[in-house]
């Protein structure tokens, strides 16, 4: 039950490459809608039915999402990939790029079809080099096969697919922050409504979806909706590709169905290296709540799961933590991340991460006074909310998780103005 | 706005350097060549050994037709632009958490130690950087660099050690 979507081709000896992408069946879906000329709310039918919700973060429904372009709207539309992949613990759409770029490129011809647009980007983090370079190539390929460019396949219908590589800036992974980085600007998110559906990419009406999102595409039209949504449990359609990270013996990309046990997940990657004791775990991103490492060995890896303990699923990137890490140094770290990201539009975002970075930081280093607690609690309620883009939320997020299951730590570091881990 | 007046657009950079920021151009629509200018600085920067003069930024911008300001704030904005010289080889070094909690510390230091320099800071030989960057998204790799284009995952003083004696 692994491997059975994005990375369905791992196992062969070099799966970027067309000829072996086609021997799985690559291209079939993309030749059978263009030559029984699909009709688009069919595709668009078939994905709400497979319970595809967006692997970027959001976790926000595709069939739907795509069905807000009105697509018989004159003029153009675009389809834009989200392949920025800068959350802090997130690495699975560089494999996609890496090892399935063409899946990725078949699922956004098919997508493009599906909203009435003719041409698409794939904006690749900047420092993605190799994987820029994989998916470059498949593009020549699909190009020279004639799955792009005009008339594909004698169908009509036109497509074309560039890459934009990004230069540097965790904020750009936000939708309109992305747009407006292909357009040549800053990546300053823009206020919405309107949403990109309707004002997106050159003011035209836009999809914006993660690569994953758009890699699984082809094989739940291939194998219909309800093939992907039972893959998975209920509100979590499909398989998911987890990023797994820290103190493990085989840390890696793992696709497995949604609703696996994170025992099962922890035992793929190896268990917690050393054989130490599982401390907790940071389950979707560092701006998901920490969960700690005995309840989380009870949790399912689905979004009502996550949730109902207080935490989200998020881009399925799950850092593990053992018991030899400080919690307030961990904090620390993620604040900072948050802080120097932050595009500094908003007041509350701006001026509260630099709060919150400053706050955890004095508490690290034995300088903390008592009333820090509650002045990071605070803090993070009053960005929580109240910003343009999820950056600010995302600082705030892991805060009240850390004090409410780890307030010890910080209290200890206040009181005795050290370390009670040690490691610290 | 203010563009800058170029005459002589064909003398601007060099043939390759030309040619290839009208690969990127030509990837946008005619009226958004501003749409170029991320490519055309990286391009710009690789060719000038790593780093942004005020004078490439606006040579780029009238390249694009655009407001010299409108191209500075591209080139401040993102993290991957310099716009003061580094060394030949930048080595960009992730701290962030899962790198963190795998020592990427000790990642720091060894290289500190090696290079006689802090982060932040060029050898005087003009040969080395060392930068302090967020998540690259290969945590499962961690502690990780990069050098250049290239990732280096799993690091230990041993593997930096060979990594740095295989670089010109
Ligand atoms: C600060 C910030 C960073 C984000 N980074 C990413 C990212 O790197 N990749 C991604 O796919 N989505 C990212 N997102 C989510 C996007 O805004 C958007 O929801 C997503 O690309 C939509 O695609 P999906 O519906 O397929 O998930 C980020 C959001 C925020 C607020
Ligand atoms: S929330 Fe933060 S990152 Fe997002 S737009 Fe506001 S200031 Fe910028
Ligand atoms: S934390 Fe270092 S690569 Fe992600």
């Amino acid at each position: 039950m692994v491997n059975e979507v994005c990375l369905r081709t791992l196992d062969l000896d070099r799966p970027w490459l067309l000829e072996q992408y086609q021997s799985r069946g690559g291209y079939e879906m993309l030749t059978r809608i263009l030559k029984e000329k699909t009709p688009p709310e069919e595709i668009i039918e078939e994905v709400k039915k497979s319970g595809l919700r967006g692997r970027g973060g959001a976790g926000f429904p595709t069939g739907l999402k795509w069905s807000f372009i009105s697509r018989n709207a004159p003029g153009q539309k675009y389809v834009v990939c989200n392949s920025d992949e800068g959350e802090p613990g997130t690495f699975k759409d560089r494999d996609i790029l890496r090892y399935n770029p063409h899946q990725l490129v078949e699922g956004m011809i098919i997508a493009g079809y599906a909203i009435g647009a003719t041409q698409g980007y794939n904006y690749i983090r900047g420092e993605f080099w190799e994987p820029y370079e994989r998916f470059e190539a498949a593009l020549k390929e699909a190009r020279e096969a004639g799955f792009l460019g005009e008339n594909l396949l004698g169908s009509g219908f036109d497509f074309e697919l560039y890459s934009h590589l990004g230069g540097g800036a965790y904020v750009c992974g936000e939708e309109t922050a992305l747009l407006e980085s292909i357009e040549g600007k800053k990546g300053q998110p823009r206020f919405k409504p309107p949403f990109p559906a309707h004002f997106g990419l050159y003011g035209r009406p836009t999809i914006i979806n993660n690569t994953e999102s758009l890699a699984s595409i082809p094989m739940i039209l291939k194998e219909g909706g309800p093939w992907f949504a039972d893959i998975g449990v209920k509100n979590s359609g499909g398989s998911k590709l987890f990023s797994i990270s820290g103190n493990l013996n085989n840390p890696g990309v793992f696709e497995i169905p949604m609703g696996t046990p994170f025992s099962e997940l922890l035992e793929m990657a190896g268990g917690v290296k050393g054989g130490r004791k599982l401390k907790a775990v940071i389950p979707g991103g560092s701006s998901a709540p920490v969960i700690p490492g005995e309840q989380m060995m009870d949790l399912t890896m689905d979004y009502d799961a996550i949730a109902e303990a207080g935490s989200m699923l998020g881009s399925g990137a799950v850092i593990v933590l053992d018991d030899t890490n400080c919690m307030v140094k961990v904090l620390e770290r993620m604040s900072y991340f948050y802080h120097e990201e932050s595009c500094g539009q908003c007041t509350p975002c701006r001026e509260g991460t630099g709060w919150l970075y400053r706050v955890v930081s004095r508490i690290e280093n034995g300088q903390g006074r008592q009333e820090d607690l509650d002045l990071l609690n605070d803090v993070a309620a009053r960005i929580g909310g109240r910003t343009i883009c999820a950056l600010g939320d995302a600082a705030a997020g892991p805060v009240a998780g850390m004090l409410k299951h780890f307030r010890d730590e910080f209290q200890y570091h206040i009181d005795h103005k050290k370390c009670l881990v040690g490691a610290g | 706005m203010n563009t800058i007046e170029v005459n002589n657009r064909a003398e601007l950079f060099s043939p390759q350097v030309r040619e290839e920021i009208d690969l990127w151009v030509a990837k946008y629509p005619a009226e958004w060549k501003q749409s170029a200018v991320m490519a055309a600085l990286r391009i710009v920067q690789d060719a000038n050994g790593g780093w942004l003069t005020t004078e490439l930024m606006n040579d780029v911008a009238a390249y694009l037709d655009m407001a010299p300001i409108a191209v500075y704030e591209v080139a401040t904005f993102y993290s991957m632009y310099e716009l003061k010289p580094v060394g030949k080889h930048k080595i960009c070094i992730c701290t962030n958490v899962s790198c963190m909690i795998n020592n990427s510390d000790r990642v720091v230091d060894h290289l500190e130690d090696r290079l006689g320099i802090k982060l932040g800071q060029t050898t005087e030989d003009g040969r080395f950087t060392l930068k302090e960057v967020e998540c690259l998204g290969a945590c499962g790799g961690a502690p990780m660099m990069q050098i250049g284009k290239q990732y280096y995952e799993n690091l230990t003083p041993e593997i930096i050690d060979s990594i740095l004696e295989g670089l010109e």
